[in-house]
């Protein structure tokens, strides 16, 4: 039976503010899955902490709330003994890119064939809307006591300078084009990462959806334009389409350039995506051949309550 | 002449020097001709350079650990000379380089200033010059003999013999020589000590002929220059089916057995080594189907290792972390994690010397406390120590049992001592090791929820990719599908579900896989984890003497077995509590649950590993009543 977009929901009480950013993201993958059809008993959503962190238990799948900052670790983890599972991890600005920022930089070097989709809001909105990683220097939102005193950092450039090889850009009030971009992103064969513009309109009062709109912006024509645009639209083409140096430092290069916009243009879309990068699963199966057929979830490890493992060959060779 | 062997060898030299490589040799030779083999390594934090040495004794009977004296030590540089030379007992040898004997202590730059202080006070004391010929001097005294070799001439000697005239600079060699010129002057078999050369460099055909030419020619110079040692080694019955093992291989070879096939770590001495042999025997044989695998994954800090192995464990694979203090330091807010969402998982915990990076290649017992409380917050988890390397393997797969069927975080606690000892002992069999992974699901009804009352306070587990058995984790306070709940009375039938787990645990781990008791006695030893190898031996010495001592060996250590152990020690008057470390941690763990106090503590927190000399007179005293509270153990450079 073909599953329908509603099966993808769990009854649990939503409990993000009205108007809240991740309703949009939330709703983003539960399209993108059912339009995937893929199985919920094949798919695993892992969260980390914050309000974002409760994803997991909106989506009928597998589900797996994290820890502050450590939901890539869980992931990889889970990825990399169940390599038939599609994982998708989810987390806040804060959570992947202040706290767990070490991890983000070393999942990229790794390129576990899965997706990591950051709620990028600028504050930490279950403490009170303290300033986050991805909040400008300078800047005070309204709970803050003074402006912001740490640099932002830039997700996007990080993430391509990590080893991403699928890094993307939505907006949370776009949900049919966040959706494209998620299916897009899991499909990909490897790390995709999705920083999704959502604003928190608790305590983000600087980048609202109208801020986002662009409502205070007014051309010459008095004509407003938003201040997201596609890069889709521009015919970007993000995709290194050939395995050399240059083609993958000029993309890289064009990718770090894009994610510098900010202010009355911010681009959306895919900034890079390079599958010539082997995924980790295959790095794996270069050491352990049979590694995709029988994973170690998959393995037999016993036969009637006894190990089935043969260690006699090593003991052998320590035998005197 | 000596025959009846008990026989200790020392090499050392500076790191990097191959004194490891020389003294896997020698171990392996003493094995191969029937010896039971106590090996330890001991080595700075340093990769090149610093002293490290390696103590093998070498025995006709079972033996649990090392001695104080030292009958024969090789030296290839002046360090361990200075480092070493009152160890040499009386009728024991030092083999030394005759080159280096006017070389003044203010010449080696590795000995640090508060040993070379001690040092000048005990040359001075005996009026000797601080030389290596003065430490020398102070050891004939001792009635040590002196086998001085030019270990440059040797390799001369060898290069004109062969008319190769490269091997005049092989100093590398130096261990090799060292070695043979041991084995000759104990008379060891020679064909052994050739074979064996050739089976450690089997991959080196050339290296292993060099090798094996300069060690004939070592051999040959021993025999036939060095006279007057008492001590002969000439090879006893070889019980089959010994093997030759170093510490962190019984651990991997149980993960490996029980099914482990996940292990995430990060690089950490002395725990590292088991996840390298892990990933070095990463392909696995398995009877009657194709071969399995281990996935170990080196990640980027211990946070990162421990989600990892909680993942691996939450798709149904046995999965594993291992660890020292400072790396289990960061993994303790992921294991309320494993707690609170009934995650088993394994964490082996070698410990070393803490606080902090404290002797970060040294031993200790230092993180009981710790590994007990770890974790914010109530949850159930099980701690649970081996005693000697032949335990461990087989520990290993009782503790995935565990982590199994009660659905906890196991922390195995193992040391430094296991880590770097290299023993002989009785070739492992996997058959003993049974598996049994409690209410890991096969199949998934509908109507599934993860944290499901039952009678007994276990619930069905499922996996995740498993058809059907989709749940939820969270590391909020949850309903039983696993969904963040704050309801008071949901809350405390949840905290009550979990923690019944610590009375099952109790109730259903086996007494002998708890405590085991080699006696009771008048005065009863009270330990835990790897002090019990010394304890036997001293305790055996002691019975030899006809002073009984018992000993009861906590493996359990949390839940603790209040009632088992008290029932056990009732007939004790004097309870020991002998372990690594500063505060008497398990004795503090003892008083809490039995009521009882601890009479004496034999503590040793050198960052050495305790010898059973040491224990014996510590022991001794205690008997005779001549003993302070606390009796604190020293010996070891």
């Amino acid at each position: 039976m073909a599953l329908k977009l509603a099966d993808y929901k769990t009854d649990v009480h939503n409990d993000w503010c009205p108007g809240c950013g991740d309703f949009g993201i939330v709703n983003a993958i539960q399209m993108a899955l059912a339009e995937m059809g893929i199985r919920r008993d094949k798919t695993t959503m892992f969260s980390g902490i914050g309000c974002s962190g409760k994803t997991s238990h909106y989506i009928n799948t597998f589900g797996v709330h994290t820890l502050h900052g450590r939901v890539l670790t869980f992931a990889q983890g889970a990825k990399i003994a169940n390599p038939e599972m599609t994982v998708l991890a989810v987390g806040g600005d804060g959570d992947g890119l202040g706290i767990g920022a070490g991890h983000f930089v070393a999942a990229g070097r790794r390129n576990v064939d899965m997706t990591y989709i950051i709620f990028d809001n600028g504050v930490y909105g279950l403490t009170k809307g303290q300033a986050s990683p991805t909040l400008k220097l300078g800047e005070k939102t309204k709970s803050l006591p003074s402006a912001n005193t740490n640099a932002s950092v830039n997700p996007i450039g990080l993430a391509v300078a990590s080893g991403f090889t699928f890094v993307a850009r939505g907006y949370s009030y776009d949900v049919r084009h966040l959706k494209d971009l998620i299916i897009k992103a899991v499909n990909h064969k490897g790390l995709s990462f999705l920083d999704v513009l959502q604003p928190c309109p608790t305590y983000n009062d600087l980048n609202t959806r109208d801020w986002y709109a662009g409502t205070d912006l007014v051309d010459e024509a008095q004509k407003r334009h938003s201040r997201i645009y596609k890069l889709e639209d521009q015919k970007f083409d993000p995709t290194v389409n050939y395995a050399s140096e240059v083609e993958v430092n000029e993309k890289l290069a064009q990718a770090l350039i894009k994610s510098l916009e900010w202010g009355e243009k911010i681009p959306i879309g895919v900034f890079y995506k390079n599958e010539w990068i082997s995924p980790y699963d295959q790095r794996i199966k270069d050491k352990i051949p049979n590694y995709l057929e029988n994973p170690p979830a998959k393995q037999t490890i016993s036969k009637d309550g006894q190990p089935s493992t043969d260690i006699s060959k090593i003991l052998d060779s320590l035998e005197v | 002449m000596s025959v009846n062997a008990d026989f200790t060898w020392l090499i050392g030299g500076p790191q990097g020097s191959g004194v490891e490589s020389g003294a896997n040799i020698f171990s392996k030779v003493c094995a191969e001709m029937g010896y039971q083999i106590f090996g330890k390594r001991e080595f700075y934090s340093n990769i090149k350079g610093e002293h490290s040495y390696f103590i093998v004794r070498v025995a006709d009977k079972e033996i649990h650990s090392n001695v104080t004296d030292v009958n024969l030590m090789v030296s290839f540089d002046a360090e361990t000379i200075f480092r070493h030379f009152d160890e040499i007992v009386s009728d024991g040898g030092i083999i030394y380089d005759a080159d280096l004997a006017e070389t003044k202590t203010d010449a080696v730059h590795t000995l640090d200033a508060p040993f070379k202080e001690r040092l000048h006070e005990r040359l001075r004391s005996e009026d000797r010059p601080f030389t290596v010929a003065g430490a020398l001097e102070i050891a004939r005294g001792n009635g040590v003999k002196l086998f001085p070799v030019s270990f440059k001439s040797i390799l001369e000697a060898l290069a004109t013999e062969t008319e190769n005239p490269r091997l005049k600079g092989l100093v590398r060699m130096f261990n090799v020589i060292g070695v043979s010129l041991s084995l000759g002057l104990v008379r060891m078999s020679t064909d052994s000590l050739q074979k064996t050369i050739g089976k450690i460099f089997s991959n080196k055909p050339e290296v292993a002929k060099i090798n094996q030419l300069a060690a004939t020619y070592a051999y040959n110079f021993a025999t036939a220059k060095f006279e007057g040692f008492n001590h002969v080694l000439s090879g006893i019955q070889k019980t089959p089916g010994t093997l030759l093992i170093q510490g962190f291989q019984g651990t991997a070879l149980g993960k490996m057995a029980c099914g482990c096939r996940f292990q995430a770590y990060y690089p950490i001495t002395p725990a590292s080594d088991e996840s390298v042999f892990l990933e070095s025997n990463e392909i696995i044989e398995v009877i009657d189907n194709r071969p399995g695998s281990t996935a170990v994954i080196q990640a980027e800090d211990e946070i990162c290792a421990m989600g990892m192995t909680i993942g691996g464990s939450l798709t149904g694979t046995r999965s594993a972390t291992c660890t020292s203090g400072p790396g289990f330091a960061l993994m303790a807010e992921m294991l309320g994690w494993a707690g609170i969402n009934e995650v088993p998982i394994v964490i082996t915990n070698y410990q070393r010397s803490g606080p902090s990076t404290g002797l970060p290649t040294r031993h200790g017992q230092d993180d009981l406390l710790f590994a007990v409380h770890a974790g914010h917050g109530d949850f159930p988890k099980i701690v649970y120590a081996s005693g000697d390397i032949e335990e461990s393997f087989y520990d290993t797969g009782n503790c995935f049992n565990y982590a199994d069927i009660f659905q906890v975080p196991v922390i195995h606690m193992m040391d430094k001592f296991h880590a770097s000892s290299v023993i002989t002992c009785k070739r492992f069999d996997p058959q003993k090791i049974t598996i049994n992974r409690g209410k890991l699901l096969e199949k998934v009804d509908d109507n599934y929820r993860r944290f499901e009352f039952t009678d007994d306070g276990v619930s069905p587990r499922s996996r995740l990719g498993m058809d059907n058995g989709i749940f939820w984790n969270t590391g909020d306070e949850s309903d039983e599908t696993g969904h963040i709940t704050e309801d008071p009375i949901l809350r405390v039938k949840m905290m009550n579900k979990r923690m019944s787990r610590l009375d099952l645990i109790l109730r259903n781990i086996p007494d002998n896989e708890q405590v085991i008791s080699f006696g009771v006695e008048e005065h009863t030893i009270v330990s835990w984890g790897s002090a019990k190898g010394p304890i036997l031996d001293a305790i055996k010495m002691l019975k030899e003497e006809g002073i009984k001592i018992g000993f009861v060996q906590l493996k359990l250590l949390h839940p603790f077995p209040s009632d088992y152990v008290n029932f056990l020690i009732k007939d004790a008057k004097t309870i020991i509590d002998i372990e690594a470390n500063y505060s008497g941690q398990l004795g503090k763990l003892f008083k809490q649950n039995t009521g009882r106090d601890i009479d004496y503590y034999i503590l040793k927190y050198t960052g050495r590993v305790m010898t059973c000399i040491e224990v014996y007179d510590a022991l001794k005293k205690i008997v005779q009543n001549k003993a302070d509270r606390r009796e604190v153990l020293m010996h070891g450079a």
